[in-house]
This record gives structure tokens, C-alpha cells and sequence, in this order.
């Protein structure tokens, strides 16, 4: 699988080149600023990019800015965007055009290799992974505000925690220990206390979820 | 063309006349007995000062006196365009209350706003009535004319007066009617200017005059002075956080890993126990590393600009929110980014915590070369500038930069908190 990476720093782009190619990636680009960036996705083509928020030459949200960019030039392109902080107003961005193939997690999640590897192939096959901090900020905000969650029972909360993050009900039932079968009752029984319609599609389903804790602002 | 262009501009011009005949209305309403009230409360707290109980109460009516002129200095600036400056002298956070007191009894500007209160409930009062009478009497002459002149006579005898008609019939009932449109007329042409001499008399009396050179100089020294004060303190939080926090974590990591070193061959279950704290202390730094830096310069902030570090903080609060900005794309100066984000971050968490609010809405606009912000809450009210709250230290923050805070908390709610700075966009 070829990946472009996007990191400034270069002991961290180091660490990631390492840490991807001892997972079998292709790294295809590893570069350091926007422009960069915005050159290697458009003439690469690549399964999936890795890309720090912040790069130079602004130092501000450039990365995010040429991801997105991106992807309006190659709608569904599968972008992972790192940060060292997450926020909502970006999940809601790049979660904006519905099509999937987006993470947005943060820098330290790469100090658990295996779960990190996991999400950028989640990614590149389209599906999403968002950081366990935007999912319970949303949480929060929408159990202490909305009648609809407040209806959901402790366990339902946690699957549909773990459902937004953009986890299959296999790798649920693996990380709560119970069977697939009993996740996709309490998956049912999610969608039916929120009002959603059943999908078999993985990222379709997170999508909607996100884009019910989203709304009724 | 011509005509329609023509129309549309005597509409625009009729909707600003009625829009500020009802804030005359509004002004004359609530002034007078505002100013009558705190004029008392200050009054009595004066006179109670010799017996002590006025040394406690007289801050407390001085700081609602204060509030109730800032008020006046933000609408002013809105609705007119008078800018109004103000010229507190700030008073140190740590002063008992006898100090506070005398600090304030010694300053300049709360005597000119004593005199303003006096002022603006006459001279005021009537300024701001008059644009309000132009534009609502005509209606009670035409009330009179279609027929309500019938309640008060059966056109036998005069049964009212209609300014200088004297009503007894259809007949002067329509003289009133006509009186009523040439008040309308009048109305349309003197409205804002009149409201806009409410103001400017506001300003005559409230601004530091020419000769407060001198004073205007002790106060810059005192902002600056606690601006200082401020930033030093935050140093030595930042010091002590990072001292305490991050970098007792990554020696206590330094450490692990040593040991680490050591057991990998003699006992590699403790070692990999070890290796596990060892990963644990370095995300805790980094989440404590984050803290630090959102409590210093909020990354969105620094990466978006105030607009959307706001609606960013907007959607971390726990309840509906909603955020309007007009100068999306356009930057302040660092610093004054700052403490208005940290200004609305501060008024934010009060809605929250102490006026039970479930709902509010932010709104910043940027016009002549004025950065406003206004944050409304449908809480329970009563909040105040007052020491010790909040809201002071916001006050402290944005008097280094010439800001203006108003607070507008009836009991009860809703409470409105807006502010001002004097800045430029880039």
C-alpha cells in the first residue's frame, strides 16, 4: 500500500517512515511543507496520505488545508490527518463531503503501533477513524444536552462510542470481549433509539452518526 | 430606475428612524429610573461612609454606577457612533475595602459619574424622549382621527387635547390627524439626529475632558502596570505547571527506562510492565503539554484566527450555541485575539457553571475600526463585575488595550455580556 506522508519535524517523520515500513507500507513520499504536499498527492496517487495539521511555510492549519483541497481535486482520496490537539470544528470539515476515507487522530496515537497501523488501513479502505477525544466531546456535549442519548444504556453508549471511531462490529465485540452477535443487537437497538436507518455499510453508518450527534445544534 | 432607487432609500431611511425612536424609547425607559435609582443607592452610600456600613456598600454602588455608564458607552458607540471613552483608574485586585473605597472616592471619573447620573435623568431623559415622542405621538393622532375621538367627547365639548388641537369633533379630530403627519414628517427628518444629541450630551459630560491629560496617563501606567503584574504571574503558573507536570513525568519516564535497561535480560515480565508505565508517563506529559499550551495559546487560535477559535470553543461548551462572525478570513493583533478569546472563554464558562444557562449565542462583529463582542445566555442572571469574580480579571485584561466590558444580568436573566476593543484587522 503506497502512502505520502506529510511531518515537518523530523524526528517524528522519521519515526513514522520506520514505523510504517515495518508494517509493510510503500512509502511513496515522505515530505515536509504544503507545497510539497499539495505536488506529491497530485502526482502520486497514492492509497492513502499521512498528514500533520500544522506544516510550514504558515505553520498554521496548512496540512488540513491541502488534505481538503485534495480532496475536492479526488473526491473519496483516503486522507489520515495527525494533530497535536483535536478539535470538532475540524473533525466536522473534513467529515463535511460524506464520502468517507477520513481520520483525524492525534499525534500520541501512533505510541500504540498496532492501533494506529489499524486506523490507516481503515482509512485507506475507505472506512473512517476518528480520535476517541472529538467521539467523547460529542458524547458529552450531545447526553448532557439531547433526549435521545440519554435514552441509551451505559454498554450502548460504549459500543456506539467506539461505532463512531469508525470500528466494524467484529473489532467492537473484540475490544468489549463479547460476541458480534450481541454488538449488532445493541447496534439495532442504537439505530432505532436515534431514529437511523440500518446500513450494512461501516462508513456509511459512522457518517450518519456523526452527522446526527452534529446536528440540532 | 431613478425612482425605485429613490423609494428604496426613503425606506431604508424610515426603517432607521424607527429603529432609533425605539431606542430613544428604550433609553428614556430605562434611564430615568436607572439613573434615579443609582443615584439614591450612591447618595446614601455616601452619606453612610462616616459610619462605616458605606466603606462595604459604596464599591458595590459605584460598580453598578460604572456599569450602568459602560452600558451607555457601548450603545452609544453602536447605535450612533459616539465613541464615549472612559478613564477608570483600575483598582488593585488585592485592596481591602477601605482602600477600594478611597481608591475609587479619589478617582476623577467616579464623580464625573455622579454628575452624568444627575444629567441623564433630566436633560437626558428629555433628549431621549423627544425622538421617541416624534416618532409614536403621531400615532395617537391618527388613532384620534379614524374615529377615537368618539371616547372622549360626543362633539358637544372639548374632551381632549391633542398637543395644541383641541378635540370636539371629526372635524378638529382630523386637525389632530394632520398635526400627527407633520409630527411624522418632523419625525422622519429629526429622529437620528436628535437621538444622536442624546449622546453627545452623554459624551459631554461623561468623557474625560481635555484638561485630564495628566489622568489619562496615570491610567495607561496602571494598566500597564497590571498587564505586567499579569504576565509575570503567568510565567511563574506556566514554570510551575511545566515543572511540576511534564517534566516530573518525563524524568520519572528518564527513570523507567533506565531500569528498563537493566531487567530486559534478568526479568523481561517486569521489564514489559515497566516499558508500559513508561508509555503511559509520556502521553500524560503530552495531555498535560496540551493543557498547558491551550491555556496559553489555544492552537485553533493561533492557526484560524478568533472567528473560528471561538466557534470551536463554542462547540466544547455542553450547551446549544450559536456563533455569528463578520469578519471571517480577517486577523486581529495577536494579542488582542487573545484576550477576547480568553474574555469569551471566561464569560462562556460563567453561562455554564453559574447562570444554569442552556442556551447561548456569540456574536462578533468588527466596524470602525471597533472589535464587539457580545455573548447572550437565557441563564438565570444576576451576574455582576464585581472583585473576586471573573469578570473582573476580564476587565483587568481589556483595559490594557482601551476595552470596554458592560454586563446587562437582570435577576432572573437573561444576562448579556459584551465588549469592545479598539483594534484594526488585517
Amino acid at each position: 500500500m503506497r502512502v505520502v506522508l506529510a511531518e515537518d519535524l523530523f524526528l517524528l517523520r522519521d519515526g513514522l517512515v520506520r514505523l510504517l515500513e515495518a508494517y509493510d507500507f510503500e512509502i511513496a513520499a515522505a515530505v515536509e511543507s504544503g507545497p510539497e504536499l499539495t505536488r506529491a498527492l497530485a502526482e502520486l496517487t497514492p492509497d492513502v496520505a499521512v498528514v500533520d495539521v500544522r506544516l510550514p511555510p504558515s505553520h498554521t492549519d496548512e496540512g488540513l488545508q491541502c488534505a481538503l483541497q485534495a480532496r475536492r481535486d479526488r473526491p473519496g482520496l483516503p486522507v489520515l490527518v495527525l494533530s497535536q490537539h483535536v478539535e470538532q470544528l475540524y473533525a466536522r470539515e473534513l467529515l463535511a463531503d460524506g464520502t468517507g476515507g477520513v481520520g483525524y487522530l492525534l499525534k500520541d496515537r501512533v505510541f500504540d503501533a498496532e492501533q494506529f497501523i489499524d486506523a490507516v488501513r481503515r482509512v485507506a479502505a475507505g472506512g473512517t477513524a476518528m480520535d476517541p477525544q472529538v467521539i467523547q466531546q460529542l458524547l458529552s456535549r450531545r447526553s448532557a444536552g439531547s433526549k435521545p442519548l440519554g435514552r441509551l444504556t451505559a454498554r450502548e453508549l460504549e459500543v456506539l462510542e467506539l461505532m463512531a471511531q469508525g470500528r466494524s462490529n467484529a473489532a467492537i465485540a473484540g475490544q468489549l470481549v463479547v460476541t458480534e452477535r450481541a454488538i449488532a443487537k445493541h447496534t439495532s437497538n442504537i439505530f432505532a433509539k436515534l431514529g437511523l436507518e440500518v446500513s450494512d455499510d461501516d462508513n456509511r453508518r459512522v457518517l450518519a452518526v456523526l452527522a446526527y450527534l452534529d446536528q440540532g445544534r | 430606475m431613478e425612482i425605485s432607487s429613490g423609494g428604496s432609500g426613503m425606506a431604508t431611511r424610515a426603517r432607521g428612524v424607527v429603529r432609533d425612536g425605539t431606542r430613544a424609547l428604550v433609553l428614556a425607559v430605562v434611564g430615568l429610573p436607572g439613573a434615579l435609582v443609582l443615584y439614591v443607592l450612591a447618595v446614601v452610600s455616601l452619606l453612610l461612609v462616616p459610619l462605616g456600613v458605606g466603606i462595604v456598600t459604596t464599591p458595590w454602588v459605584l460598580a453598578g454606577v460604572r456599569g450602568f455608564a459602560d452600558w451607555r458607552r457601548v450603545v452609544a458607540a453602536e447605535w450612533c457612533g459616539v465613541r464615549i471613552p472612559s478613564g477608570y483608574r483600575p483598582v488593585p485586585v488585592d485592596a481591602n475595602p477601605w482602600g477600594r473605597c478611597f481608591r475609587l472616592l479619589s478617582d476623577r471619573a467616579t464623580w464625573r459619574d455622579l454628575i452624568w447620573l444627575q444629567v441623564d435623568m433630566t436633560a437626558g431623559f428629555v433628549t431621549a424622549l423627544l425622538p421617541a415622542a416624534l416618532l409614536f405621538y403621531p400615532l395617537e393622532g391618527f388613532a384620534l382621527a379614524a374615529g377615537l375621538w368618539r371616547v372622549f367627547t360626543d362633539g358637544t365639548y372639548i374632551g381632549w387635547w391633542y398637543a395644541f388641537v383641541p378635540v370636539s369633533g371629526q372635524a378638529s379630530a382630523l386637525a389632530a390627524g394632520a398635526l400627527g403627519v407633520v409630527f411624522l414628517v418632523a419625525s422622519y427628518h429629526l429622529t437620528p439626529s436628535l437621538l444622536r444629541v442624546h449622546f453627545l450630551l452623554t459624551r459631554a459630560v461623561l468623557a474625560p475632558g481635555q484638561g485630564e491629560l495628566a489622568e489619562r496617563v496615570r491610567v495607561l501606567t496602571e494598566t500597564r502596570r497590571a498587564a505586567v503584574d499579569t504576565s509575570a504571574a503567568e510565567l511563574r503558573r506556566i514554570e510551575r505547571d511545566l515543572h511540576d507536570g511534564a517534566q516530573a513525568r518525563l524524568v520519572a519516564m528518564g527513570m523507567d527506562l533506565g531500569t528498563i535497561e537493566a531487567l530486559i535480560e534478568k526479568d523481561p515480565a517486569k521489564a514489559r510492565e515497566l516499558l508500559a508505565r513508561a508509555r503511559k508517563s509520556s502521553a500524560d506529559a503530552l495531555t498535560e503539554l496540551r493543557d498547558l499550551v491551550r491555556g496559553i495559546h489555544p492552537p485553533v487560535l493561533a492557526e484560524r484566527g478568533l472567528g473560528d477559535a471561538v466557534r470551536a470553543l463554542a462547540l466544547r461548551v455542553p450547551i446549544a450555541s450559536e456563533v455569528n462572525v463578520d469578519f471571517d478570513g480577517r486577523r486581529a493583533a495577536a494579542p488582542v485575539e487573545s484576550a477576547a478569546y480568553f474574555a469569551v472563554s471566561e464569560v462562556l464558562t460563567n453561562a455554564v457553571k453559574h447562570a444554569g444557562a442552556d442556551r447561548v449565542w456569540i456574536d462578533l462583529r468588527h466596524s470602525d475600526g471597533m472589535l464587539r463582542i457580545a455573548v447572550t445566555d437565557n441563564g438565570r442572571g444576576g451576574a455582576r463585575i464585581g472583585t473576586g469574580s471573573g469578570l473582573a480579571g476580564i476587565e483587568r485584561r481589556l483595559g490594557t488595550f482601551d476595552g470596554v466590558l458592560a454586563v446587562s444580568s437582570p435577576a432572573g436573566g437573561p444576562t448579556m455580556v459584551s465588549l469592545e476593543i479598539p483594534c484594526e484587522l488585517s
